[in-house]
């Protein structure tokens, strides 16, 4: 009935997930169209189209207050939408699994809990009893490798580690899409380049589409399969580029030609962006 | 000797040199030993007290009522707290009369009281309650709007109840609402204490003090005043020691 704890999630934590046609696979996984949104007079988004292909790693980069946050907001069903829709596979975002990960991770893990309840908490939503809550939280930080005391309450723990378990709790419920709002924005360099190769190990072993927000350039175009760059407000898509250096990255990949020159034609449109 | 190995003696220290002081004052008759007898004698009448039953009688008076009306101002404060709190523009409308009400000193509402409850024990409860239970609405209301939105929105993308998502407003909020219990608590045990001296009573350790002041019973009444003081303490100890066992997160 279950698969080995080292198999995982993919296996046990999906029941629910239906099979796909073939077709869907070639269909974009998420398709924006004509998305509004305004705050106050002023559109951040006035007729905005965007399609995400299903199971990539996208990075969206731009100038700053252009809608990055407010985009995987709306896409999250966090905010709502002045106009136009979003769907997954057709689907709205509330019949579908989605992770979050807050900037803020002192602001969103629930402190009265211990990492291992935080990690478990979006499973009591999904009708699963308390024992097999613990088998799957067990399961996923087996399966990922992570080494944290998950008897600690966060507050106990460092940034890097409280932004692991932040990640950990997103990805519990095998989400379909993952998003991340400048993940790795609080922490010291150290850490963050640490988190980095964290997020890479678990984006290959989960492959779910993933969208992060980025305010590092570099930090983007290492982790994506895409970088979607974006205008300033009333915004719109300035390019998708797509990175093609192999994975697993490291620290050699950033000297790659492939990469500097992929990473420089971002710069370059981003910076045609903020001059306009 | 090091002093670090002296620090955690240093309040006995203190205490120590304190009595001390007091001793020396006393009988250099620097103070008149009538108005204030020594340690020996305040000890002595203390420990008569106790044995006697009579300040442990109106020590327990007193802890009754002031229990008494810390439980009626946070069953009804807290409950209101949380609706003024979810509801900016109840809160909005209300602020400034809970804001005043606060700030009104509880002593000046007594003789209100009395008009309206009479001369009954029950009064001394309602007016500890009634200052008591504008802290805890006041602090209960603030604590459940600066409920981190970042937590509320965690919880409903993670698909949370309402019910849930209730339940970490509250949670957040308790550090904020034991602040209120805190000085709910300190507000009502004043308010007791002076009930018990100028309504009329007949038992707690306000009366006991006012009752040895009126027979000049000087060792009696700083008996008494001690007694009050290690209540007020006893009281702040065991808030401080529930915090850290129910909100062990607050301030972290
Ligand atoms: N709740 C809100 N109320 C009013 N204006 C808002 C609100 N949220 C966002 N905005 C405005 O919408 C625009 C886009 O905001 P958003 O946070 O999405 O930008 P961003 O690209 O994430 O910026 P940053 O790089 O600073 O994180 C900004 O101009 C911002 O001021
Ligand atoms: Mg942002």
């Amino acid at each position: 009935m279950f698969g080995s704890p080292e198999r995982g999630i993919e296996d046990n934590a999906a029941p629910t997930r239906r099979p796909l046609p073939a077709s869907a696979f070639k269909r974009p996984h998420i398709t924006v169209r004509g998305l509004k949104k305004y705050f106050g007079p002023n559109p951040v988004y006035d007729g905005f189209d965007l399609d995400i292909p299903r199971g990539k790693f996208i990075s969206v980069f731009g100038p700053n207050g252009c809608g990055k946050s407010t985009l995987i907001n709306l896409m999250a069903g966090l905010l709502p939408l002045d106009g136009g829709e979003i769907l997954f596979d057709g689907e709205r975002v509330s019949d579908i699994r989605v992770g979050y990960v807050f900037q803020n991770y002192r602001e969103a893990l629930f402190p009265w809990m211990r990492a291992r309840d935080n990690i478990a908490y979006p499973l009591k939503f999904m009708k699963i009893d308390k024992r097999e809550q613990e088998r799957r939280v067990e399961a996923l930080v087996t399966r990922l490798g992570v080494r944290i005391d998950l008897n600690r309450y966060p507050y106990e723990m460092s940034g890097g580690q409280q932004q692991l378990v932040s990640i950990l709790r997103a990805l519990v419920i095998d989400p379909e899409v993952l998003f991340l709002d400048e993940p790795f924005s609080a922490l010291d360099y150290e850490m963050t380049l640490f988190m980095r190769e964290q997020l890479q190990r678990m984006f290959k072993e989960i492959g779910a589409t993933t969208l992060i927000v980025s305010h590092d350039l570099e930090e983007a175009v290492y982790l994506a399969d895409l970088v979607l760059l974006l205008t300033r407000a009333p915004t719109q898509i300035a390019d998708m580029v797509s990175v093609d250096s192999p994975r697993p990255r490291t620290d050699a990949t950033l000297a790659e030609p492939g990469f500097v020159r992929t990473k420089a034609h971002c710069l370059e449109i981003f910076q045609r962006e903020v001059r306009k | 000797m090091s002093w670090s190995r002296v620090a955690p003696l240093a309040p006995l220290i203190g205490v120590a040199v304190f009595l001390l002081i007091w001793y020396v004052a006393v009988a250099t008759r620097f103070i008149d030993p009538v108005l204030l007898p020594t340690p020996v004698v305040v000890a002595k009448s203390i420990w008569n007290g106790v044995a006697t039953g009579k300040i442990g009688g109106d020590l327990w008076k007193t802890i009754q009522r002031v229990l008494m009306s810390v439980s009626l101002a946070a069953s009804i404060g807290i409950p209101v707290g949380v609706v003024l709190g979810a509801s900016e523009r109840v809160y909005k409308a209300l602020e400034f009369i809970i804001d005043f009400f606060r700030s009104t000193p509880a002593s000046a509402v007594f003789p209100l009281f009395l008009v309206i409850f009479g001369v009954d024990d029950r009064t001394k409860i309602y007016i500890g309650a009634f200052g008591a239970m504008l802290a805890i609405i006041f602090n209960t209301a603030y604590g459940v709007m600066n409920a981190r939105k970042t937590r509320v929105l965690a919880a409903r993308v993670m698909g949370a109840s309402r019910a849930h998502i209730m339940l970490v407003v509250l949670l957040e909020s308790l550090p904020q609402t034991f602040i209120g219990l805190r000085t709910g608590v300190s507000i009502s045990l004043v308010s007791v204490i002076v009930a018990e001296m100028f309504l009329g009573s007949t038992d707690g350790i306000g009366q006991r003090v006012f009752e040895a002041e009126q027979m000049f019973d000087m060792p009696q009444m700083y008996a008494a005043i001690f007694c009050s003081g290690m209540l007020g303490y006893a009281l702040n100890l065991a808030l401080g020691l529930s915090e850290k066992r129910f909100v062990h997160w607050a301030g972290r």
